[in-house]
């Protein structure tokens, strides 16, 4: 099976083509500050909502914990640029490594649980790390990390979006993915296969980890600081809500939650309270009239509408 | 001799305190045992509680015993609201949907809570004179007295009903096998019904109480005791009703010695690392019996 097909080509031109008509409309200032700030957290929500969905969706692992990576990664690529002055891509990865770091060492004892356990465990263990760093005086305590300088643009959000978004897509229908499918669908007959559950369940949960950082790293050199409150479990939430209600399991519905939930937010900003009022009757509207969220684990690109631009290669 | 008088201070503090965190675990735990369901809204129910509370004291001046009863009814009418609307309809759903149900109502009642009530923390009528009693070197508030009689007659009570009347004993029965139990002619819907209207009192008892003792209610109250109290429960053993009790107290008492010895900021932290360890080396609790899971 060929790493790269020419669907995936076709669909990297149709980013690369939507890339330059934004890009050119921010140059042309038709895009205001407002909406370029919205644009870049898209790409950072996406991010979030589609790594958290290759624990929740695709691997069936309920983690709650996903704002702790975020913060991991927000910090720990602030260091590398604020103390060790290093370039922002390198900020990134290390970012990356860190959070995925932690994410493997949390990871391997945590998901011997399951269900309602794992669940409160991450949230649990998302708390602590917010605690911890909170009282780290090295990176600002409760004040937060200041003077990060802004190195995210929306080029930066985009391309580091379409590679998580590649990526995640590739290892999802990888031999990997399959392996997490299946421990989804049923761990004990996964193991009975031969499948080594806790191997797949620890390593989709280390990726989605450190694309967590990844989008720490964006955040935090967005917004020139990295506070321990930005990184509640509410935040947490925040992006369960747009995983589940894209579809857990499905890429396509991750980006479409993202995308709508990050614009419900904007247009609500006047009225922050009754933001998460929509949001927790959305969720609760959907698993009682449609739990497996808009999509279901259906990508938006097989559907028949999209089947003529595969160009024949399956 | 200044460490043991300290440490015994904090155990005083720490079990009033634990009382407070059992009162709420034991709704968890009843509600786990019955349906196995992770009611994330309960300590959304205790903040309920503690402004049916404020309004039955500063409202309608009721006077404290009242307004703790009116507080209970109606946190646990809207309880068992919450079940006929949001959980029962998900009966047969998977676990997860069910879950993300109750984080929703959770964020709802927060939410709702601040569009209602506004953000701003709201002053609890000073119903019960304060008094500080001096024994010896150590120093104990007569609203800790009143929290942890209050907590024992309240479990007192709850433990006659289980153990002793109709309703307690088709608890127990549909806890235990909830399909027997229907077959025997137990009405399940309204006995889980019934646990959620008391388990959501028990949660509304610990508000008004908490109020009282803290003298300030805001909507987003609920969020950290009722996580804690979900730490209590499975300390205890989920499912396991005096198991709740003690690791209200057991928490309590944990939480209090860090803020006393380490500090006040690892205070939270504590009480998730308690989870995680005894989710990970004895995940049945301390009162729990291990169960072999079958395919």
């Amino acid at each position: 099976m060929r790493a790269i097909t020419k669907k995936d080509l076709k669909i990297a031109g149709a980013c690369v083509v939507l890339y330059a008509i934004i890009e050119a409309l921010l140059q042309m200032d038709i895009i205001g500050s407002f909406w370029e700030l919205n644009l870049i957290l898209i790409a950072i929500n996406i991010i979030m909502s589609v790594s958290l969905n290759l624990i929740n969706g695709y691997t069936g692992q309920f983690s709650l914990g996903h704002a702790g990576f975020m913060a991991v990664g927000a910090y720990v690529s602030a260091i590398i640029t604020v103390k060790f002055h290093l370039p922002f891509l390198l900020a990134i990865i290390v970012g990356a490594l860190g959070s995925g770091l932690l994410g493997f060492l949390i990871g391997l004892p945590t998901l011997r649980l399951n269900g309602d356990y794992l669940a409160i465990a991450t949230l649990g263990l998302g708390e602590i790390i917010r605690i911890v760093i909170l009282n780290i005086p090295y990176v600002g305590g409760a004040s937060g990390f200041m003077g990060i300088p802004r190195y995210t643009n929306f080029t930066w959000a985009f391309f580091v979006c379409l590679f998580t978004l590649f990526f995640i897509k590739n290892l999802v229908n990888s031999s990997h993915g399959r392996a997490c499918i299946s421990i989804r669908e049923n761990e004990i007959a996964a193991e009975a296969m031969g499948i080594d559950t806790t191997r797949y369940k620890v390593i989709a949960f280390t990726i989605g980890a450190a694309f967590a950082g990844v989008a720490g790293a964006l955040f935090a050199h967005y917004f020139y600081i990295a506070h321990p409150a930005s990184f509640t479990f509410m935040m947490s939430f925040n992006y369960l809500t747009m995983v589940v209600m894209g579809g857990l399991g499905s890429i396509t519905g991750s980006i479409a939650g993202a995308v709508i939930l990050t614009f419900v937010s904007a247009a609500l900003a006047s009225w922050p309270e009754w933001r998460m009022i929509v949001y927790s009757i959305v969720l609760i509207l959907l698993m009682l009239y449609r739990p497996q969220g808009l999509f279901g684990n259906v990508e938006l690109t097989s559907l028949s509408i999209f089947k003529r631009f595969k160009g024949g290669s399956k | 001799m200044e460490f043991l008088e300290q440490l015994i201070q904090q155990l005083i503090n720490g079990i009033s305190l634990g009382s407070i965190y059992a009162l709420i675990a034991l709704g968890y735990t009843m509600v786990y045992g019955i349906i196995k369901l992770i009611n994330f809204a309960h300590g959304d129910i205790y903040m309920i509680g503690a402004y049916a509370g404020f309004f039955a004291t500063a409202n309608l001046g009721l006077p404290f015993v009242p307004a703790l009863i009116v507080s209970m009814v109606v946190a646990g009418l809207i309880g068992m609201l919450i079940e006929r609307m949001a959980y029962r309809p998900l009966r047969h759903a998977p676990k997860i949907a069910v879950l993300i149900t109750a984080i929703g109502i959770s964020l709802l009642l927060e939410y709702g809570g601040m569009l209602l009530f506004t953000p701003q923390p709201r002053t609890f009528p000073n119903v019960l004179e304060s008094v500080t009693y001096h024994m010896g070197p150590f120093v104990v508030n007569s609203q800790q007295i009143i929290i942890l009689v209050v907590s024992v007659i309240l479990m007192v009570i709850l433990t006659y009903v289980v153990q002793k009347t109709i309703i307690g004993k088709a608890m127990r029965a549909v806890s235990f096998d909830t399909d027997a139990a229907q077959l025997m002619g137990i009405d399940v819907d309204r006995i889980i019904s019934a646990t959620f209207g008391i388990g959501s009192a028990l949660a509304a008892a610990a508000g008004v109480l908490v109020g009282i003792y803290y003298n300030s209610i805001d909507p987003l109250m609920g969020i950290m005791p009722g996580l804690k109290a979900f730490v209590a429960a499975v300390l205890g053993g989920i499912g396991i009703i005096p198991g709740a009790m003690a690791g209200g107290v057991i928490l309590g008492v944990i939480e209090a010695l860090v803020s006393g010895f380490i500090s006040s900021t690892f205070r939270d932290a504590a009480a998730f690392a308690i989870l995680i360890i005894i989710l990970l080396f004895k995940p049945s609790g301390l009162f729990g019996k291990n169960v072999r899971e079958k395919v």
